[in-house]
């Protein structure tokens, strides 16, 4: 069964729909509202309020923290500035993924990593050799994310850290009330956003002072239906639905490398040996077999589709977690990979998908075709290859207090 | 003289702006000639208070035609609408009517006062829904010539006749019930209660001189059904920042592809040589060429102030002078220092995240109605009210908000002479405010700044004449292929080179675009330019 964040006593007297999953062994909200929909512009046009406390959370200390960690992940953690965050992933030996998450600098032997499957063993086994203290942390900590546009007017409104200064990709340690938080300028909508980290004795006076002041901000406390679509359009994916744990995957063809899921920008090959470096250096020699990548759905067609049968055009009333076939043209000579997830994203006007295709396929701007069924007949739509970054507002980088920032 | 272009457009409204953006996207030289200091025609954001952004005229979007947002990338350029949830109608005896996105909790609330309502809410919804996809053969396609034999025109009336043949012989029947019918007897057809049928019938009448009982009003409720917002039909929102901020997005979309814009650049004539649209005199005195002239102002304001009647035939004279506006709207812009609060729904929560309407009963509407004919402004109005800071913080200050009330009838021919209503513009003021705050207790001591507009102050200020807000009443014999005149209705005009692009043509009014869009697409397709 299912356990209950700290923040359930007031995430509970919100969730009118009572609509939750279960999510790392916690009740999560998955709705406050029948749908969803208020709650995913409340993220892009004032601020949505998360409950994220079920990610798992480790706490790495001791002089050789940086070492042992930049042995572990594939990017160099010894070059992480204090008070900067990373995000990346960690392999096994033949450089397939066990996990992703962030990794954030607190002080110099202070580090602070979450991740979305438990990893301590995973970890620990590293540590023979490393002055290093790894502790789990994940039920003594609760985090919160704090997303949209309004986030940092309302974060001001209860500390006076140096959020205007606070980078993207920043950490701070910040006084609210009479209590400790960590602030991080991360987030899983690709907006401008905060992630919170608190105790648990003092998650609920978080909670309130946050909801009170949010008040004349638009806020609204948000679930993972919103969160579901922000992310798709950020072109961030997602463990378990656009890859699987190496750990976990019942067979090879499961597993994925960075490179093949779009992560590759984070490895660091040329340094100190790190788990999966030898199986990721011949990889990123001789290429890999498979890339994630974005897909823009052609809406004429899809619109064509629905007239056909007499039905004005639908989008999917929220986002989409399948495989669904990707082809190679109409007559589906070749199957070339699968979309894994995928959204109407109600900012952009369009239907977008994140898909696993080989790599040979892989080219930004061609054209592909994608199952799609109307009706109850399987047909395809034309879909166009992208970036997997599908929104990217400025202000989700930029700080006002700095003064290279354009307004 | 200046430099010559492909086309001016006259009016920076959100119709030249699209127009102007799909003329430059095909790389014609466009220039925007905007009379005021800010763009957007009567999709104008305004900050008319410090920290105050206000849709000043208009003030939510349904009707935007999607294929727009593609082919102009807007989305990109920062069209942005947010949705809204709920339709709220208070009612004087502290009850209230609130109808929902959640098809069930709309279920239960209407069944509280009638449970056959409750149930057959949905099934009208599908039929109109049927309806809004004539949407597509309607307003996607300049209205076809029924005087033409071309090839052309004979393919275009079929394919006009094959949509509605494709409704099927139910839905038809009921098609020709929608153009010839009143909103109120329509609705009666299907709802027995009249605390539901009245804030539905309003959309009968919005922009009309008519009242919910007079002939004609339900084809104005089904072009308001025509509105799509991401695949569903029928849904309104707000636009981020205002509905300025879809004028801008079209704006940025037009000079990306590399259209001038000029604001405070008013423009007095339109110049003819040898009977041929050739340029534009600013009032200033400057002069700008061009190959075609197209005017987004509406058929009055073009015909008659711009060409001028000296240069027009008498029987296009006749006609213009004949086509009606008789705006019958006003609109009451109010910034408060806090939520309002409705003594129906104690709190601030997601039900004044839509739109309100103050529509307490039919007999109240058209009493309203009454008054209007008489020359008078309603003592008890139809207001729709939105609070747009709720949804969208950018507008006002934390924790201040904004009330934005569309307010009819407000005839623009009052008995006193619609030159009068300066004198009566603040004391028609009192009474939105009082009948608002019927609903809203305490609702004078919130009120930190107030913008009162009469149907004569929409014509002074943003050239809608007799203050209509659609350029021209949207009544059947001012549509299609009579809009706005018998003969000239595919955006061209009686003067060589002139075109139209405003609402006043086909097909109307709301933020919809598709004039802009289909005047633009004309002009490519017949390679005048």
């Amino acid at each position: 069964m299912p356990i209950k964040s700290p923040f359930h006593p007031r995430t509970a007297a919100l969730c009118e729909s009572m609509n939750y999953k279960e999510w790392a062994g916690y009740y999560a909200v998955s709705s406050y509202l029948v749908h969803h929909d208020m709650e995913y512009f409340a993220f892009r046009n004032a601020s949505g309020l998360l409950d994220i406390t079920p990610l798992f959370k480790y706490s790495v200390k001791g002089k050789d923290a940086a070492r042992f960690l930049s042995r572990i992940m594939v990017r160099d953690i010894s070059k992480l500035k204090i008070g900067r965050v990373t995000y990346c992933c960690w392999c096994t030996a033949d450089g397939k993924v066990v996990d992703d998450g962030t990794v954030m600098r607190r002080g110099e032997y202070d580090f602070f990593v979450t991740s979305a499957d438990p990893c301590f063993s995973w970890f620990s086994r590293f540590q023979r050799g490393y002055d290093v203290e790894l502790k789990d942390i994940s039920e003594e900590v609760a985090g919160l994310a704090l997303q949209g546009p309004t986030s940092r007017d309302i974060l001001k409104q209860i500390t006076d850290a140096p959020l205007d200064q606070l980078k993207y990709f920043g950490t701070t340690e910040a006084l609210v009330a009479d209590f400790i938080i960590h602030i991080s300028r991360t987030g899983y909508t690709g907006d401008l956003g905060y992630e919170l980290w608190v105790d648990h004795e003092q998650a609920l006076k978080l909670w309130d002072l946050i909801m009170v002041e949010g008040s004349a901000y638009g806020i609204r406390p948000a679930g993972l239906d919103a969160l579901d679509v922000t992310r798709v359009e950020a072109g961030l994916i997602l463990k378990d639905v656009d890859y699987y744990n190496a750990l976990h995957a019942f067979i090879d063809d499961r597993k994925s490398s960075p490179y093949e899921i779009a992560l590759g920008w984070a490895v660091n090959l040329d340094r100190d040996p790190f788990n999966g470096q030898r199986a990721l250096r011949s990889e990123k020699e001789e290429g890999s077999k498979w890339a994630i990548t974005g897909l823009v759905l052609d809406w004429d067609e899809i619109e064509g589709l629905y007239a056909r049968y007499g039905l004005p055009p639908e989008v999917p009333g929220m986002a989409w977690r399948k495989s669904i076939p990707l082809y190679v043209n109409k007559a589906k000579e070749k199957q070339i990979g699968y979309a894994t997830s995928g959204t109407w994203s109600p900012i952009l006007k369009k239907n977008i998908a994140l898909a696993t295709i080989e790599e040979k396929y892989n080219k930004v701007g061609s054209e592909v075709e994608l199952e799609f069924t109307v009706e109850h007949v399987r047909h395809t739509v034309k879909a166009t290859i992208s970036k997997t970054q599908f929104y990217n507002p400025e202000r989700k980088r930029s700080n006002p207090g700095l003064k290279k920032d354009k307004p | 003289m200046s430099s010559k272009y492909d086309a001016i457009i006259v009016g920076g409204g959100h119709n030249g702006l699209i127009c102007a953006a799909y003329l430059a996207k095909a790389g014609k030289k466009v220039l925007v000639l905007e009379k005021r200091y800010v763009l957007g025609g009567a999709a104008v954001s305004e900050e008319l208070y410090p920290g105050f952004t206000f849709s000043v005229a208009s003030y939510v979007v349904s009707l935007f035609r999607p294929h727009i947002i593609r082919e102009l990338n807007l989305a990109k350029h920062g069209y942005e609408v947010i949705p809204m949830d709920c339709s709220l109608t208070p009612l004087p005896n502290g009850d209230s009517l609130a109808r929902w996105g959640d098809a069930h909790k709309s279920r239960r609330e209407i069944s509280r006062f009638s449970q056959k309502d409750a149930e057959i809410y949905p099934e009208f919804s599908k039929v109109m829904t049927h309806m809004g996809k004539l949407a597509k053969a309607v307003i996607d396609h300049p209205a076809p010539d029924i005087n033409s034999m071309k090839p052309g025109e004979i393919a275009n009336m079929l394919r006009l006749g094959k949509a509605f043949k494709d409704l099927g012989p139910d839905l038809l029947h009921l098609n020709i019930k929608l153009v010839t019918m009143s909103a109120l007897d329509f609705l009666d057809r299907w709802f027995e209660s009249d605390v539901l049928k009245a804030p539905m019938s309003v959309s009968g009448i919005i922009g009309t001189f008519q009242g919910v009982r007079s002939p004609g009003t339900a084809y104005v409720l089904l072009h308001h059904y025509m509105g799509q917002l991401d695949g569903s039909f029928r849904s309104w929102g707000l636009s981020k920042g205002g509905t300025g901020g879809i004028s801008i997005a079209c704006a940025n979309a037009a000079t990306s592809f590399g259209a001038e814009i000029k604001t405070n650049a008013p423009v007095d004539k339109v110049l003819l040589k040898n009977g041929k649209a050739s340029g534009v005199v600013l009032e200033n005195g400057d002069e700008y060429y061009s190959k075609l002239i197209i005017s987004n102002l509406d058929p009055n304001q073009t015909y008659l102030n711009l060409v001028g009647e000296e240069h027009l035939d008498s029987d296009v004279v006749k006609e213009v002078k004949r086509f009606k506006f008789r705006g019958s709207s006003g609109k009451v812009n109010l910034a408060l220092d806090r939520a309002p609060e409705f003594a129906c729904r104690p709190g601030i929560g997601d039900h004044l995240r839509g739109d309100i309407a103050i529509a307490p009963g039919t007999e109240y509407l058209e009493k309203a109605f009454d008054q209007a004919k008489y020359g008078e402004w309603s003592t008890r109005p139809y207001i729709n009210a939105v609070i747009p800071s709720l949804t969208d913080p950018t507008v006002a200050p934390p924790g201040k908000h904004i009330l934005s009330c569309f307010v009819q009838y407000a005839p623009y021919n009052i008995k006193e002479g619609a030159e009068n209503w300066p004198k009566y513009r603040e004391t028609f003021g009192d009474t939105v405010v009082d009948t608002m705050a019927e609903y809203i207790p305490g609702l004078k001591d919130m009120i930190i700044y107030r913008q009162v507009l009469t149907p004569w102050d929409l014509e002074q200020q943003m050239g809608l004449t007799e203050g209509n807000i659609f350029q021209g009443e949207l009544s059947l014999e001012q549509l299609l292929f009579q809009r706005p005149l018998s003969g000239f209705a595919k955006y061209e005009t009686s003067i060589e080179s002139l075109y139209m692009c405003g609402s006043g043509t086909h097909p109307g009014g709301g933020i919809m675009g598709a004039s802009g869009e289909l005047c633009a697409k004309l002009i490519l397709q017949s390679k005048s330019i």
